[in-house]
């Protein structure tokens, strides 16, 4: 792959990647949370056609229009999340889409026995073709996501994080796999967070940032960890981020969080914040972070523990509850969790303080688009125009229709889950100022970023996260990116 | 960063669609098809169809089913489904009028009308949002249910109403400036339910639970409930829809409303109510229901069957949703 360029509206993806794979080779590709993994890779896919680049396969430059058109050519992908049919069985998955068939009629038979094979081939005999893959563990999906892609005859597998969801012991069978698929001349092409993994199977190693390359074909045993980490932070584009107030906020704290913690997905949480304060919780995908987030503001339901505001308990799994409290959340998806994408600006930044508007359910829309106008305006939106549908704005704009929403409705404590996702590293700067300026102004606020730098620059303090524990609790001066990496990636499964 | 109300004179620019100019363009098609339809009646059958008598009775016949429409409105905005407001009217048309019931007269029957409504759209309601089924399943089995309790009530008879302040309703001598009673109570519900869509809080969170229902849950809106009111105005509809056809015809029976919420959802969706939900407009769907109130009209007046109807119907259905389709992309393109 050379110079592949993708664009998407407000982001330019990937700037310019080259990457080369051998055949048996296992090629890593490492970066942070946006720095175009994905996209790459879906690029390689097929998924998404690049807007500029040339691929070529084994010499020949290839157009890859489509999934199916990658997989001809022998090129098979592992997404982390999974694409696998619940409703359909183990076999019927793996064949999805290449059925043996006798006159349309599905060979069942044959495509168990196939299908049994490769499980075996796999390791994992006991997994039945015939069961349906919604009954499987997390492992055992994975597994049949890798006979799916081993069921073509392949030259390429790409593989999207595949040891997340795995055990220890079962993380050493992927890599016999993979070592398996190697010595038989199948090139790897491999996505983890774990620097250690990457050392232990890896050959070599390519460093995204950004969009772009920053290191091509490094040796994946040989090259220090301080090299890679090093790599994978240094940025080009300087985030400039707000001055902290001088001295912390003394003030009572206005939330306390107290053991609260939801079975499988984080333990025991306590948590203080105050009027003015920023807290960030760091950690990767997976180890908590929205899940906290969430059940602080009522939207899942706690297994233990309990949230205060202003020392009253809140009621657990209520939304309308913390609402009333105070509470107000910037959903980590802002499309499908956060927006009405169908209504104007001010219905999207309105809907949470209609009683404001309105005397026994009547609204005054006069005064919902005079006020709802002084909230975005107070945050500098743009267009600054209530009635463009909110669908129209750009990430950072509708990021703040959001936070209008809860300026307006005058909550206290204000969590945000990745507020600058999606969001142009140029409007970043001015919405981290905003949210600092909220800050000052005695709102308290719960950050939630998995791009390490923004929880640094932006919070006073910051807690580290690694598997639903909190891990390492510091004033943000204190902490530097390399510290905080070490700090969740460490004690990972294999180390 | 406390917000006031500002001093400054606030902009006009939203003036245009504030004044709802812009969802009468994608009513246009609507009105251009009902204009095509009352031409064609004018032209074969001038006499008839142009007569006053012969517009009360399309809009009479309208108001039965546009009281159901304007309730199924705001269930389909909110993304939901009633598949049962026609068996619910049978069922409110019945119990309404059973002997025991027309004993207490003119407010027994309508109180007993309304109350049935009210109550199967309570267990809709519940099944819906507290129960967590699915909104077609739900109201599915109200529609077999209410249906079997309308028959096992009438035991298949026509139950003759013999109250007759009731009846006194139907008749010209009732009509207010020439408009019968029926047609002002549709009339009276339409209003009150733009008014209730488009200018209040409960409107505003119908829309916004049918756009996002997760994003209007996390701006803290009590979806569930939302969505039992939603139920329960439907059926209120219903209990509203059967009063009046126990006026238009003088009887309960268990075969009334038949197929009913096809043609309500049908209308609705000719009006411009997105299926999906988020997206809602009472005007749509009145002049949805009369569209088609009009076809059957013109119809009859030429003596057509009503196989020939329903084909006419389908293919209208289809018309309108493509050219809406077309007009929505480029409005919003």
């Amino acid at each position: 792959m050379e110079g592949i360029t993708k664009t998407f509206p407000g982001v330019r993806a990937l700037d310019g990647v080259d990457l080369d794979v051998a055949p048996g080779e296992v090629h890593c590709l490492l970066g942070q949370n946006g720095a175009g993994k994905s996209t790459l890779i879906k690029v390689l896919a097929g998924a998404h056609q690049p807007d500029d680049g040339r691929i070529t396969w084994n010499g020949e430059p290839v157009r890859l229009r489509s999934p199916s058109a990658a997989v001809r050519l022998g090129i098979a992908t592992i997404y982390q999340e999974l694409d696998l049919v619940e409703g359909l069985s183990v076999a019927e998955n793996v064949h999805l889409g290449h059925e043996p068939t006798t006159a349309g009629f599905v060979r069942t038979r044959a495509a168990h026995d196939t299908t049994t094979a490769l499980l075996k081939r796999l390791g994992h005999p006991e997994i039945d073709p015939a069961r349906r893959v919604g009954e499987l563990s997390a492992a055992q999906r994975q597994i049949v996501s890798m006979a799916r892609a081993l069921s073509h005859d392949v030259r390429l597998i790409v593989m999207d994080e595949p040891s997340a969801a795995l055990d220890p012991d079962e993380v050493a069978n992927l890599f016999r796999i993979v070592a398996d698929l190697t010595a038989d001349g199948v090139a790897v092409v491999y996505i983890s967070h774990r620097l250690e993994e990457i050392r232990r199977i890896g050959d070599r190693v390519t460093v995204l940032k950004d969009g772009r390359a920053v290191a091509r074909g490094l040796p994946a045993a040989a090259t220090p960890t301080r090299e890679v980490v090093a790599l994978m932070t240094g940025r080009d584009v300087p985030y400039v981020f707000p001055d902290r107030p001088a001295a912390p906020p003394a003030a009572e704290p206005v939330l306390r969080v107290q053991g609260l913690a939801r079975k499988g997905e984080f333990e025991a949480l306590d948590l203080e914040l105050r009027p003015g304060e920023i807290v960030g919780l760091a950690g990767l995908v997976g180890s908590g972070r929205s899940e906290i987030l969430e059940t602080v503001y009522g939207a899942r339901r706690p297994t233990a523990g309990r949230v205060l505001v202003d020392g009253r308990p809140l009621r657990p799994g209520s939304v309308p509850a913390a609402v009333r409290a105070g509470l107000g959340l910037a959903p980590e998806e802002r499309k499908a969790q956060g927006l009405l994408l169908l209504e104007s600006v001010t219905r999207n930044v309105s809907v949470s303080s209609l009683a404001r508007f309105s005397r026994a359910g009547w609204i005054d829309r006069t005064a919902e688009r005079d006020t709802a106008r002084t909230a975005t305006r107070a945050l500098s939106l743009r267009p600054d125009h209530p009635d463009a549908r909110v669908r129209t704005l750009s990430g950072g704009n509708q990021q703040k229709a959001v936070l209008a929403r809860w300026l307006l409705r005058g909550c206290r404590v204000l969590l945000l889950d990745e507020p600058t996702r999606g969001v142009d590293v140029g409007a970043r700067a001015e919405l981290y100022a905003v949210i600092r300026r909220l800050a000052d102004d005695g709102l308290a606020v719960l950050l939630v970023s998995s791009e390490v730098p923004e929880v640094l620059g932006l919070a006073d303090r910051v807690l580290v996260l690694r598997e639903g524990r909190v891990v390492h609790e510091a004033p943000a001066r204190d902490l530097d990116e390399h510290r905080v990496l070490d700090l969740v990636m460490e004690g990972s499964p294999t180390a | 960063m406390t917000l006031t109300t500002p001093a400054e004179a606030p902009a006009r620019d939203g003036r245009r669609r504030a004044l709802g100019l812009r969802a009468d363009v994608r009513n246009l098609s609507l009105l251009g098809v009902l204009a095509a339809l009352v031409a064609v009646g004018g032209l074969t059958r001038p006499a008839e169809f142009l007569a006053g008598s012969n517009l009360q009775l399309v809009l009479t016949q309208a108001s039965v089913i546009g009281v159901v429409t304007v309730g199924m409105t705001f269930v389909i905005t909110s993304g939901g489904i009633d598949l049962s407001v026609g068996a619910i009217v049978a069922l409110a048309s019945v119990w309404a009028t059973t002997l025991a019931t027309q004993e207490f007269g003119f407010a027994g029957i309508l109180f007993t009308a309304v109350a049935v409504g009210l109550g199967c759209g309570l267990v809709n309601g519940v099944l819906v949002a507290y129960g967590g089924m699915v909104p077609f399943i739900a109201t599915l089995a109200m529609l077999a249910s209410a249906r079997g309790l309308a028959l096992q009530i009438t035991d298949g008879r026509t139950q003759i109403v013999t109250v007759p302040s009731v009846l006194d309703l139907g008749v010209p001598d009732a009509y207010v400036l020439g408009i019968p009673p029926l047609v002002l109570v549709f009339a009276a519900v339409t209003a009150a339910g733009w008014l209730l869509l488009n200018r209040t809080t409960f409107g505003r969170r119908t829309i916004a639970v049918g756009g996002n229902p997760e994003a209007a849950r996390l701006a803290g809106i009590d979806v569930r409930r939302q969505r039992l009111l939603l139920y329960l105005l439907s059926g209120l509809c219903c209990g509203i829809a059967a009063f009046l056809l126990i006026v238009l015809a003088g009887s309960g029976q268990n075969t009334n409303g038949n197929l009913y919420e096809l043609d309500a959802i049908a209308a609705a969706i000719i009006g411009g109510t997105l299926l999906s939900g988020g997206r809602g407009t009472i005007v749509g769907s009145v002049l949805g229901v009369l569209v088609f109130t009009t076809i059957t009209n013109i119809f009859a007046l030429n003596n057509l069957q009503s196989d020939v109807q329903q084909i006419a119907k389908g293919a209208i259905i289809v018309a309108a949703v493509l050219v809406q389709r077309r007009t929505v992309r480029d409005s919003e393109a």
